[in-house]
């Protein structure tokens, strides 16, 4: 009987910290003054590079926030959760997250589309805003039909059409672009076609040849696809992949079939160092696109090294990743989230107080980030200005072209609208419509 | 010859020179599954844990050839303590059971690898050029590169070296025993706890090798544990227990999965050599459980 008690006991014990394993609690104690935030990291795993510099920013500049007093004196607190970037863990985390000490999340950001995808529907009835810094379902940019989702900054259909515009300047001009065949490479996933529906309407407005190859993950093994592409014998080649690994398999593999790297361009989510480094030399030269564009001489990174990783406080345990891609990707995300609450705060006239879901929300549909805002908080280049309306959750709808010489980034365009930024939006919009119609939701009115 | 000719005896031999790759990856499932009929879960684990502490010793200043004597000296501690803490006190349980116990260590050993030596991706760099071989291709039109050819003299020196290991030599008789029937010899005083340290120790070595090669063609990365899904249809076919069978099973995975790709694929929407490896082994279990080079099982009843 004893034993059998030890027996049970163990296995509480065992249950027990295997839960606590799964949330580590950091900085938790949520009060009236204080505002919790969830971070569904994804630090380990094929992703894990994303999401250590992402989520790793996002804890330093909170952990800045509040060493200089919070937001008007509200402290930051949050809770993380590994998602290892998978949709049904994403789902638990999110389930987890939600609620701590009596107080709810105000905001969910997955750094994934399948995650987005996956908890997408819950927001509403949550009051919790999906923030989707650069990627998610991209129709979530009309405000009348997602009032709860963002893609500020700038989702994949102005993405693509970014590149699609900067690759008719390199050929010189629109009409040179008939008749040229262009590959899409991409994940076999949601996330890899996601840019599809604007690719297609481009590349057949243009007269080009658009050619689509998927790959299964992880992606270690993309022989048959590049052999594929040596067939095709393309112009260029968009490429859309997520993980360290499938992303920089598709340069070495490009080198071995003799594909020229600087008709390649890669996604946000395959565009950061530690893309580049494993494949070597076979990354010369490759094109990639920016939401937000790396580098430590921005007035905030250099005070969060000083102030934050000064103090011994930092969450990167390689320092010199700060100021890296992924990690100004998710300074550039956590922000927005600060100057959301800020809004809300005075909006409501809460200053001093945390807030609601639906407050924050209407401060993250209030977001005016001006250059001289952006200049204030010290990322002034590092994202493009931009404001949210209600109808507009996309943010700029802009991209800086960079080019990887070896050893880092050189940004090689300013920041890039589409061509036709209104002919994106009536894309999105037609897609909003017709989910609206699909699941019976009345677009809102904004005045 | 023709170019649409030319071109799928590029994708076949590109395909055969993938399956070389394939079959690194399992052989070391095949080493322990003879000497213990258990299909080891961590081998991916084992391949990811030995390639990122070789490029980790590097990076603490160790030469090449030091760095890769120590982290084979790594994989056999990992190997004994495998052997201690997972093995020995589940002796004479089911095969179930010790199925269950890889799946375990293999997420402790991706735990270990990644708090040791962190998450970032690595580039490791063998001095063997992944670029065409311009001769080959000036000559016979194929892309191969280097490293292409070295996976195959590796993969074809490790099956050589393992087959005489396990057919001419008393330590490969023992393993031959103690996967037939561990009681039996142990009763005969086959020293078990050895045979199971060396087999662990083989299946060690074998993974940092693959993990080598892996590594330098896609980078040292945590998606190196999924190789263990591309092993599986291949020790299907080629069967658990033969290593010649990990060799032919690794060519006609790699070549099959890439023909497919290619002219059957796009009616699919592509990406379908994620999954045809696995259609092609179902029909194997169906038709040939063993796998072509596997041992039949033969059961009284």
């Amino acid at each position: 009987m004893f034993n059998n008690l030890k027996r049970k006991l163990f296995i509480i014990a065992t249950i027990i910290g295997s839960l606590s394993m799964f949330s580590i609690p950091q900085n938790v104690s949520a009060g009236a003054h204080e505002q919790y935030f969830p971070i569904a990291s994804s630090r380990v795993g094929p992703y894990s590079a994303m999401g250590t510099g992402y989520y790793g920013a996002q804890i330093d500049y909170m952990n800045y926030v509040n060493m200089n007093g919070g937001v008007n004196g509200v402290m930051l607190t949050w809770q993380e959760c590994e998602t290892e970037y998978n949709a049904v863990k994403t789902v638990e985390c999110y389930q987890r997250l939600l609620e701590k000490d009596g107080q709810r999340i105000v905001v969910f950001d997955t750094l994934g589309t399948p995650g987005a995808y996956a908890v997408i529907n819950r927001m509403a009835e949550d009051n919790v805003v999906l923030a989707q810094y650069g990627y998610g379902r991209t129709d979530g940019a009309d405000g009348t039909v997602w009032p709860w989702v963002f893609n500020a900054a700038s989702h994949y259909w102005s993405q693509i059409a970014v590149k699609l515009k900067f690759m008719a300047e390199i050929e010189g001009g629109i009409p040179n672009m008939e008749g040229k065949k262009i590959v899409h490479l991409h994940i076999d996933s949601a996330y890899g076609r996601e840019p599809l529906p604007a690719m297609r309407a481009i590349t057949e407005e243009w007269g080009m040849e658009l050619v689509e190859i998927s790959i299964p993950p992880p992606g270690l093994e993309q022989q048959s696809q590049w052999l594929q592409i040596r067939k095709e014998k393309p112009d260029w080649v968009t490429f859309w992949g997520a993980g360290s690994g499938m992303n920089s398999t598709a340069m070495t593999n490009a080198a071995r079939v003799g594909f020229p790297r600087d008709r390649m361009m890669y996604v946000t989510f395959g565009a950061a160092e530690e893309d580049m480094y494993p494949a070597g030399d076979s990354a010369v030269g490759t094109y990639a696109v920016a939401n937000a564009l790396p580098g430590d001489d921005f007035p905030l990174v250099a005070a969060i090294k000083e102030q934050v990783y000064g103090a011994g406080k930092g969450n990167l345990a390689d320092e010199s990743r700060v100021g890296s891609v992924y990690w100004n990707r998710g300074l550039g995300a956590a922000v927005m989230w600060i100057e959301a609450l800020k809004n809300a705060q005075e909006m409501h006239g809460k200053v001093g107080k945390a807030v609601t879901g639906a407050e924050f929300r209407d401060g993250y549909e209030a977001l005016n980030m001006t250059t001289e805002r952006l200049a204030e908080i010290g990322i002034e280049n590092m994202v493009a200005p931009f404001s949210i309306s209600c109808e507009n959750h996309e943010g700029a709808g802009k991209f800086a072209v960079m080019q990887w010489d070896g050893e880092k980034f050189n940004q090689i365009t300013g920041w890039e609208a589409p061509l036709d930024p209104g002919y994106i939006r009536s894309l999105v919009e037609t897609s909003a419509a017709k989910f609206a119609e699909e699941n019976n939701i009345t677009p809102k009115v904004c005045s | 010859m023709g170019s649409e000719i030319l071109f799928f005896f590029e994708v076949l031999v590109g395909g055969l020179l993938a399956g070389t790759m394939y079959s690194l990856v399992a052989l070391g499932f095949v080493l322990i599954y003879k000497a213990s009929a258990t299909f080891n879960f961590a081998q991916g684990a084992m391949v990811f844990f030995a390639v990122l502490s070789f490029v980790g010793f590097m990076e603490l200043g160790l030469p090449f050839f030091l760095a890769f004597l120590v982290t084979i000296g790594l994989m056999v501690v990992v190997g004994l303590s495998t052997e201690r803490l997972v093995l020995r006190p589940l002796m004479n349980q089911s095969e179930d059971t010790l199925l269950m116990a890889t799946i375990g260590l293999g997420y402790v050993l991706e735990g270990l690898a990644q708090a040791a030596w962190g998450v970032e991706v690595r580039r490791l760099d063998l001095g063997i050029p992944d670029f065409p071989i311009m001769f080959i291709a000036d000559s016979i039109g194929i892309f191969i590169s280097a490293l292409d050819l070295t996976a195959g003299a590796v993969a074809a020196f490790m099956v050589i070296s393992l087959a005489v290991l396990f057919t001419q030599t008393k330590i490969g008789l023992g393993l031959r025993a103690v996967a037939d029937d561990p009681g039996a010899a142990s009763s005969i005083g086959i020293p078990l706890k050895h045979i199971m340290l060396l087999v662990w120790s083989a299946a060690g070595v074998v993974a940092l090798v693959a993990g080598c090669l892996w590594g330098a063609r896609a980078g040292v990365q945590f998606a190196l544990v999924d190789l263990a899904l591309k092993a599986l249809p291949v020790l299907i076919i080629g069967g658990f227990s033969s290593i010649p069978g990990a060799i032919v099973g690794g060519l006609i995975i790699g070549s099959t999965e890439k023909v497919l790709e290619v002219y059957i694929g796009p009616f699919f929407g592509g990406a379908i050599e994620g999954w045809a490896p696995y259609v092609l082994a179902v029909f194997f279990l169906l038709k040939r459980p063993e796998g072509l080079f596997g041992e039949k099982i033969i059961r009284r009843v």
